[in-house]
């Protein structure tokens, strides 16, 4: 009989941690001495996305550093939540300017460390999706293509949460906010608006571009790990559900972050100069209609009388994901 | 006050804004009740000892299985392992081959030698009466608890209707042995070929202060069949019996088994080892209703046995027997149709159940005995002071993991009892339903297969069947465990938990939460793998 040795550690590493693996395995946040970046006592709402995306970033990015890193925020929540003055969450060095000007914040750091011959610091810029995809986008784009040493974490919640849940460009179609009602003949957000700011990142051909997602730890853990391997501008676009401003219950975060990988709608890829090098390949496929379900944001599309040519575009949309970035792997 | 241009306040941490009074559910880590082990009828706590296993701790757990059963290699073989039917990785992909892990512990007790410890002496006499897997389970678990206790065994050998009715290619002897020589090692007297006639007067002479009777049903059922006496009319105890003592057995020719129990396919099966040329099993209702194990049934076809269900017999003549066929009416019971058939036959086997005889049990005052069952209450006492009872002569299913159940009740109350303590039930936990677990952290495992013998080699010849997992498999098989209700330190609540607010206390401490902040948002709750943290509402 031909056989096969099959290392098989129960929860593999779909888990946050693993007992039966070998501590240098583990993930960094389940280490018993994680750097808790952002720590206990912000201001953010029950079960948000934002704040566990920011400390997972940045837990990773400070082993990666040795703890010598200088985060740079654009307002938004994550800013808001975790700076009243005059308390402050973050266990490193902080800085917060403006909403739109981040990236070029961080670009004058990086530069100051540069000239310090502090090439041991590094730096990281971080935003919400409105921060990034509109209002800091000019410095966004620039600091792309003047390749600062800089790496740009998008948290990315589809929407002004902070400010009263308005659209932002990164708002997907359908979804209502308070700008855009669920009333009229297309009610939500429009189709065919808004944009993938990562698609943008790669048309710069910068070092490393990366999406993750709350849910997948494990890879969002990796892709921090190589974008801080890497010099240069690097940009990493995280999805981070957001309760309040979706109308989600504050315990389906992960699950959200989940089923929006596995229908299809966040393809979970990374790219070097401008190339897909690595893609995540979706391991139980759902109808995009779970995902939309948990949400209130979506419940003008379901209901007694289901918008059922709404929902099959945003299945359309998925379907266009799964074929751009082949998520479903060769066998299918 | 050397502080910067328009700064007042010192920085502060947000530390000092406690977010758990935003609360108004707050969770709680539970054990909840695993299926399997609610379902064991020997009460192990299978996934306790499948944690240990995961981790290659093997005799840790292969201890943990002898805190309530002392015959792992014995149930890894002839146990009907319901547990894997309750288990909640059936809804996933396969339920988890628990009982071929429980082999692989209980071989490798055996190939260890590891042993038990009897518990230190409370000078306490307790008398068992049947050397059965009730009886010894019991008198095991007595010795753990430190008290003298005597077995009376009224056949040659230990080991009850495991070795008198299970045949050896489903118990290897030596595995038996085995096991049973490690009770009598922790200072067990066994006393074989001992049949005890009078209970009372026997307890009276060993000075015993309690006795557990166990002494199994051991009569196989007649039924008055018309007969001409050309076709022999045996009784499938006594061939599996005389099976044992290697005494010639006439199961050649036509053999025709007569009943749907497990000893009819056990007799069955050993027919096509000693080389019947053609070995039927009759049975009076259909084959769903047949009391047997499916993997008995199952394999008895592999081998060659076939089925008349539907049928009884109603006469047996010379060299052929007459069959009635039956059919179901309205209600699902099976009626005679009047269309009778001969089919020729040597020999009838009438495996139709067993009753017990309690005899030892005349005149005992206060013990009642109906339809030859001892009643017993839900502690397995009898009406009569300081005697308990079980196995198969009272009521309750009659298999030997049943009966290992009842020993370790029975030596716990008798312990109970000779301490002049009452026993208390501890309250059984919630149940860990399947919509409890959230099964995506699992990784996609399909089930170990166990080697299974070709049916050209075991119709030969009484080897073992069923294979053994190699120590690979066996690992492998234990970490398909989900450990349902019970947490095996994913690491999950502490990751997932947006407000830093669960403390990771280390290996085997488990967690803590961290009430000053939890805002009790509930993501540890969904995104606990296993189920094992609760939601509570707050006290506002």
């Amino acid at each position: 009989m031909e056989t096969q040795i099959i290392k098989f550690y129960q929860t593999g590493s779909f888990a946050v941690g693993n007992r039966l693996l070998d501590e240098s395995q583990r993930s960094v946040q389940a280490n018993m001495r994680r750097s808790n970046s952002l720590n206990s006592g912000h201001r953010a709402c029950q079960g948000c996305g934002e704040a566990l995306g920011a400390r997972y970033a940045i837990d990773a990015a400070m082993q990666a550093t040795s703890n010598q890193l200088i985060a740079v925020n654009a307002t938004g929540c994550l800013e808001v939540f975790s700076t009243p003055y005059p308390e402050t969450s973050w266990q490193l060095p902080w800085i917060h300017s403006l909403f739109g000007n981040a990236a070029a914040v961080a670009t004058g750091v990086a530069a100051a460390m540069r000239v310090k011959g502090r090439q041991d610091v590094r730096v990281i810029a971080q935003g919400g999706d409105g921060g990034t995809t509109d209002i800091g986008f000019g410095c966004l784009s620039g600091m792309f293509e003047r390749n600062d040493d800089v790496l740009y974490i998008c948290y990315d919640n589809e929407g002004y949460m902070n400010t009263g849940v308005q659209r932002s460009s990164a708002t997907p179609p359908a979804a209502r906010t308070s700008t855009t009602a669920a009333i009229g003949e297309e009610p939500g957000n429009g189709f065919g608006q808004g944009k993938f700011v990562p698609a943008i990142a790669m048309a710069h051909e910068i070092p490393y571009v990366a999406t993750a997602s709350v849910a997948y730890l494990r890879d969002l853990e990796a892709k921090v790990h190589r974008a801080m391997s890497l010099r240069g501008a690097r940009y990493l676009h995280i999805f981070v559900p957001c309760p309040l401003g979706w109308g989600a219950a504050s315990e389906d975060t992960i699950r959200l972050a989940r089923l929006v990988v596995e229908t299809g709608l966040f393809p979970l890829f990374e790219a070097e100069h401008g190339e897909v090098t690595g893609r995540y390949q979706i391991r139980h496929r759902v109808p995009v209609e779970e995902y939309l379900r948990l949400q209130k944001r979506y419940s003008h599309l379901l209901g007694k009388r289901p918008a059922v040519a709404t929902i099959a575009r945003i299945q359309a949309m998925a379907e266009r994901n799964i074929r751009r970035y082949g998520l479903l792997g060769e066998e299918a | 006050m050397d502080k910067l241009f328009a700064i007042t306040l010192d920085v502060g941490s947000s530390l000092a804004n406690k977010t758990g009074t935003w609360r108004t559910y707050r969770p709680v880590y539970v054990d909840r009740l695993p299926p399997c082990n609610n379902q064991c009828p020997a009460g192990e706590n299978i996934q306790a000892w499948l944690y240990l296993a995961e981790e290659g701790r093997y005799e840790d757990a292969w201890r943990k299985i002898m805190e309530e059963n002392p015959f792992p290699a014995i149930m890894g073989r002839v146990c009907y392992h319901t547990c894997e039917s309750a288990c909640n990785r059936g809804a996933l992909d396969e339920a988890v081959g628990i009982n071929g892990v429980e082999r692989f512990l209980g071989d490798q007790a055996i190939k260890h030698e590891w042993r038990i410890e009897p518990g230190s002496p409370t000078g306490r006499r307790v008398l068992v009466v049947g050397a059965g897997p009730a009886g010894l389970s019991c008198a095991y678990h007595l010795a753990r608890l430190g008290h003298a206790v005597t077995v009376l065994e009224g056949a040659d050998k230990a080991g009850g209707m495991v070795r008198y009715s299970i045949p050896k290619y489903r118990m290897p002897r030596e595995k038996l042995n085995q096991e049973i020589k490690r009770i009598a090692d922790m200072g067990v007297e066994i006393r074989l070929s001992s049949p005890v006639s009078d209970l009372a007067a026997e307890m009276k002479k060993g000075r015993y202060d309690a006795a557990f009777v166990a002494v199994g049903a051991q009569l196989g059922r007649h039924l008055p069949l018309p007969s001409s006496g050309g076709v022999a009319v045996l009784d499938a105890v006594q061939i599996l019996r005389d099976l044992e003592h290697e005494e010639a057995v006439p199961l050649r020719g036509r053999v025709i088994v007569y009943g749907g129990g497990n000893t009819a396919f056990d007799v069955a099966r050993s027919a096509v080892r000693l080389g019947a040329l053609e070995s039927l099993v009759v049975y009076r209702r259909t084959r769903e209703k047949m009391p047997a194990h499916r993997s008995e049934i199952r394999e008895a076809l592999e081998e060659g046995v076939t089925l008349r269900c539907l049928s009884t017999i109603t006469e047996v003549g010379t060299g052929a027997v007459t069959i009635e066929r039956m059919e179901l009416d309205a209600k699902g019971r099976s009626q005679p149709t009047g269309e009778r058939e001969m089919i020729p036959a040597t020999t009838v086997v009438l495996a139709l159940g067993q009753d017990t005889d309690l005899g030892l049990l005349t005149g005992v005052p206060g013990l009642r005995v109906e339809n030859g069952l001892v009643q017993v209450d839900r502690n397995l006492a009898t009406g009569a002071t300081g005697i308990w009872a079980g196995g198969d002569i009272v009521p309750a299913d009659r298999n030997a993991t049943v009966a290992i159940g009842h020993g370790k009740k029975a030596a716990r109350q008798i312990d109970a009892w000779l301490r002049g303590e009452v026993l208390r039930r501890p309250a059984k936990p919630e149940l860990a339903s399947a919509d409890m677990m959230n099964t995506w952290y699992y990784s996609d495992a399909p089930r170990a297969i166990r080697p299974i013998l070709e049916a050209v080699r075991r119709t030969s010849g009484f080897a073992e069947v069923v294979g053994d997992y190699d120590e690979g498999t066996a690992l492998y098989e234990a970490r398909r465990c989900m450990s349902c209700g019970n947490c095996f330190e994913c690491d999950n609540c502490y990751g997932v938990c947006p407000d830093n607010a669960v403390i990771k206390l280390g290996p085997g401490e488990r967690f803590e939460f961290n009430y000053d902040y939890c805002k009790g948002c509930g993501v540890c709750i969904s995104e606990c793998p296993c189920g094992a943290i609760r939601r509570v509402p707050e006290a506002i």
